[in-house]
Parts: structure tokens; sequence; C-alpha cells
């Protein structure tokens, strides 16, 4: 088989690499062994050592590292890594771009595809060398109940792959690799400032190891102080289905769904969630699945590893009750 | 296709995508494709988010909003909703030329379209639509027009003369944008304007009634100068679904507890187990 490489695009909008990445870095590093090519990373540096994001790239599983070295006010314009993406693969030539679907990789993307004339597959689950030796991309569709898989005819494919859907590669800081600084300057596209951030994230559910989530099973908003409390304990973070964003009780950000956020902690505490295909889909991953619910019919039940029949407040209450317990023994200890 | 500096008049285009009901349509498996024929197709629930917003700024900007669409010809009654929410004019590509059509020919068809309107200021689109889910017609249209754009907009922050500054969720956070007109900006929801949350409104029964007399322009292939045919519809689109099937419904097997005590030792239990009690 022609050997052929495959190019990441990797995230760095305020100086840290962004860690969906390096998850990208593991599937490249597998279709790029299986064309027996080379796996070529593009990135922007603003730093004093661009050797150093070069790096991390490089120890988790490129060949070449290709930077951009950028002044630091201009590296979160989305339209310069637009134009630093668009270089490297003229440059590269790759078969596969592979680019996270962030809302700036899937706002960013898209630019370079109708740039160069290619096509591109929204946030795909997976990609892989099929038999004859064609690049396939899986995604999902309406709502997550249709799985389809897709070939690009123009060249080279491009990708978004939904962040946490591949491990990231365990870092080796022996591996070696080549690093190049791409001397062609960018030039700042007309029309674009972008003056600086504006307002923080206040909750990553993607990045939670428990998640307590609640549902229309929640009688008043005040009511969440609960499910706060039992998140609290256990370090995790308070999600919502969709009917309560949709009535204005909770921001999107915590919304668990197919057109929220897509989560998979080791732990899913779910109460009073009846389990629409909307939210499965944003949660079926989770590694261990417990739901409370009044309704022994709820759909929430197939999707559980645990399945209480019962009032989501009184069993909220009780973990409550038991973990603080708990807690204080342990700390008397 | 840069557009030509001083040309805008200031209209602003909204992009419209006449959509299914997604609870109601089907998936027809053995083409790989939405079957639209029966569904009957209402706007994209984020582009009359874009409606909303582009109503409002053309009180303080003037010009004409334009509802533009690239649907079958049954997509008529969508565009008459858009003009009953307050567009001045509306626009249907429609022809089976376009049909089959990817982001990348989808966005090569309207951006055409776009310049055969001429004097915008402004484009604006939802975050993505409900059926196909990319997000990527908006900054596609951008990129074909060579103008800048924002997506994931959330607030509108401030508009004058020359620019809009609009706060756009890049993942890790929020920032502030300043695009020089002409522009395109994809906007999600919540939306504010100025600080004010907005809603897309229900037409009033009046509005309604003058929607159904409006003129709904249709445009075939022909009618947009200069157009590629290689590059629409079909012909111009590069991805294709090869293969496409029901997501297996994998389920967990459940162990019911019904005695709250029962479930709560052994809901800490799990916890424990898993070293998530510290």
């Amino acid at each position: 088989m022609e050997r052929r490489h495959v190019l990441v695009y990797v995230e760095n909008i305020n100086g840290r690499l962004n860690t969906s990445s390096f998850e990208l870095l593991t599937k490249a590093r597998e279709v790029a062994d299986a064309f027996s090519g080379r796996v070529y990373s593009v990135l922007l540096s603003a730093g004093d050592d661009p050797f150093r994001e070069a790096r991390e790239v490089i120890a988790r599983g490129s060949d070449v590292a290709i930077v951009y070295r950028v002044e630091r006010e201009l590296l979160p314009n989305y339209l310069l890594h637009a134009e630093a993406l668009t270089s490297a693969i003229r440059r590269t030539r790759p078969a596969l771009v592979l680019v996270s679907a962030t809302p700036w990789g899937r706002s960013l993307a898209p630019r370079v595809a109708a740039r160069l004339g290619v096509g591109l597959t929204a946030d795909c689950l997976d990609v892989y060398v099929d038999e004859s030796g064609e690049i396939v991309q899986v995604r999902p569709a309406f709502t997550g109940n249709i799985i389809a898989h897709i070939k690009t005819s123009s060249s080279p494919v491009m990708a978004t792959i939904r962040p946490g859907v591949f491990s990231p590669p365990k870092p080796d800081y022996s591996r070696s690799g080549e690093v190049i600084l791409a001397d062609e300057p960018l030039t700042p596209p007309e029309g674009l400032e972008v003056v600086g951030l504006s307002r923080e994230r206040s909750v990553r559910l993607s990045e939670a190891s428990v998640i307590v989530a609640v549902g229309r099973g929640l009688r008043r908003r005040e009511d969440v102080a609960l499910f706060e409390e039992l998140a609290k304990i256990l370090g995790g973070e308070v999600a919502v289905s969709k009917p309560l964003v949709d009535s204005g009780w909770f921001e999107k950000e915590r919304q668990v769904g197919f057109s929220g956020n897509i989560v998979r902690p080791r732990v899913y505490l779910a109460f009073g969630i009846s389990g629409a295909p909307q939210h499965i889909a944003g949660m079926r991953d989770s590694e261990f699945v417990i739901s409370v619910n009044i309704d022994p019919s709820a759909p929430m039940a197939r999707h559980s590893d645990i399945f209480v029949v019962g009032d989501m407040y009184e069993i909220a209450q009780k973990l409550v009750n038991r973990l603080k317990a708990f807690k204080s023994y342990e700390s008397r200890n | 296709m840069a557009l030509e500096p001083g040309a805008s008049e200031g209209n602003i285009i909204v992009l419209v995508k006449p959509t299914p009901d997604i609870n109601k349509v089907r998936f027809d498996v053995e083409r790989g494709r939405i079957d639209r024929s029966s569904a009957e197709l209402e706007i994209n629930p984020f582009d009359l988010y874009a409606l909303e917003l582009a109503t409002r700024l053309r009180e303080i900007l003037g010009g004409r909003v334009i509802a533009v669409s690239m649907a079958p010809p049954h997509a008529e009654k969508a565009l008459r909703d858009a003009i009953a929410r307050g567009a001045d004019r509306a626009i249907l590509l429609s022809d089976k030329r376009f049909a089959g059509a990817d982001t990348l020919a989808t966005s090569y068809t309207l951006a055409m379209a776009i310049r055969k309107l001429g004097g915008f200021r402004l484009v604006l689109s939802g975050e993505k639509s409900v059926d196909g889910d990319t997000g990527q017609v908006g900054p596609e249209v951008a990129e074909h027009l060579n103008i800048p754009h924002a997506s994931f907009v959330h607030r509108v922050v401030d508009v004058d003369e020359d620019s809009i500054t609009v706060e756009s969720d890049f993942g890790d956070g929020y920032y502030l944008v300043r695009l020089r007109f002409p522009a395109l900006l994809s906007v999600s929801r919540p939306l504010t304007f100025r600080g004010e949350s907005l809603e897309p409104r229900i037409p009033k029964l009046s509005d309604v009634l003058r929607s159904r007399r409006a003129r709904i322009e249709v445009w075939s292939a022909d009618d947009v100068p200069g157009i590629d045919f290689r590059r629409i519809g079909l012909t111009g689109s590069p991805t294709r679904v090869v293969k496409a099937f029901y997501a297996l419904e994998e389920g967990r097997r459940p162990v019911v507890y019904k005695d709250p005590e029962a479930a709560v030792e052994e809901i800490i239990k799990v916890l424990r187990s898993r070293k998530l009690l510290r």
C-alpha cells in the first residue's frame, strides 16, 4: 500500500494544548500505521519555547510537529489557525486531516474545507481504513439513532472528531520526532478581532468523574441544592436533562444529551430522568449508571446498572446522610 | 469570490433551513438519507433565533431582512413563516440539480445566491440544523464569500455602522469577538442581544395573513449567474453515506432495588469499590 500520512490539528487557544487534540493522535497513529505513513501535527505557539509544545505532541505519537509562531494576542484568532492548517495541509499533502469537534474546531475546520474545496464530516465517533484501503468516517445522525458510515471522494479526507471518544496516548518523552518551525508568515485576516476571554466556562461536564444528573422529577428549581450537596460530597458535578434547560431553570452548559454535553463519567447518577433517546445519547458511555425513578417502567432502567424504584428526594437525602457520616468517621480515624 | 468593498447597502441575509420534525420523520436506511418526501418542513429551530436577531438588528442598522433557503419546492410554507416572522423578502433556491448536496455544495450554492443579492452587511444562520447537525454551512458560506465569521454566538454585545461585537463559545471559554461588516454569525441559544434575552416571536395573525399573500421568489440554478454546475448538488458533494444502520441499543441489565435502605447500601458499596469516596 502506498505511504499516506495523517495530519492532526492541535488546538492551542490560550497557551495550553487541548487534551482532546491528544485523543486524535491515538487514532492518527493507527491510520498512519495502516498506510505506513507519518503522523504530522500542526499547532500555533505564542510561547518563548516553541519546542515545548512540539515535545508534547511528539511524546504522544507525532512523527513531525509543525509549529507556527504568533504573537500572544493573536493566539485566539481562529482565522489565523485556519491559515496555518491550510498551509500545513498544502505542505504535507496528507490523506486524512483530523480536528477535534470542540466548538473551536467546528468553527475552524469548515473554513479550511471550503477553502480547499473538500468534504468535511462533522463530529465523528470513529475513522477506519476499510479492506479496499479507503478511509471511512463514522458519525451519528438523527439524534444518535442512526450510525452513518461516510466516504469522501475529495482529498484530503477531513473530519472533526467528538471529544472523549478516543483515549489520549500515554506520553513517552523518549520518543524522537522532527520539529519544523514554519517560516512562512501568517497573514492576520481582515475584519476579525478577538478581543479576549469574556467569561470562563462555569462547568466542564465532559471531564467530571462523577455526575449527579436531575430531570423532570425535580419539583422546584431550588430543590437542586440537595443534589448539589451530593455532587459536592462525591467530588462531582450536577447535570440536568433537556426539559430543565428548556424551562429556563438551568444553563445549557449543564445539559447532558445529544443536543447538550456528551459525558462519560466513572459513575453517572440519574435522579428523576425518564431516559428519552436524546438524553441516553449523551450518557450511554458512562462506566457505571445508577438511576432512581418513581416509575418502574422508565426507559432509563435499560441503561442502568442499578435501578432504584423510589422517590429521588428520599434516596438522595439518605445518600447524603450516609456519606456525611462515612466522611466524618473517616476523618476521625 | 471576494466581495467588492463598499458594495454594502446594508441588507441582512438569514440562512433558513426548512427541516422536518425529527420526531416524526423517517430515516431511509437503504439510501442513507432522510426521507423528506412526506415530512412537513418547518424552519430549523436554531434559525428562528437568527431570524429574530435579524429583525432587531434591522431596527438599528436599517436595510431589509432577506431569508434564503435551499430546499425542495414544498419548503415554500417555511419561507412564508419567515415572512410572518419579520423577513421582508424570501428566496427559495429550488432545483433538482441542487438535490443531494452535502455541506460543501450547499454552502457554495448559498454563497453564490448571496453574491447575486449583493449589498449585505450581515449573514446570519443558526448554529446547526436539527436534522444534519453539522454546523458547517455557516462557516463554509463565510469562507466562500471571503468574509469573517463567528460561530456559537450566545451574546450580541454591541453593534454600530461598521462592526458588531459578539460573545462566541470557543469551548474552553466565551470570547469577545469584533467583526467588521460584511460578516457572518452562527447563533446559538440561549441568545441575548444587548443584555436582553431573545426568543423567537410567535407571529401575529395579521402577519400570518400577510405572509400568505407574499411572493416567495423561487430561483433555479439557471437564475444564479456564474454558478458552476459541477459544484452543486450531488455532483458537487464529495461526502457520501456508504452505509447506515440503526444504532444498536446495547442496554444494560440493571439490578433493581425497591427498598431504599438496601439501594443506598448498594450504591455506597459501588462508590467505595470505585474509589470515589475520599
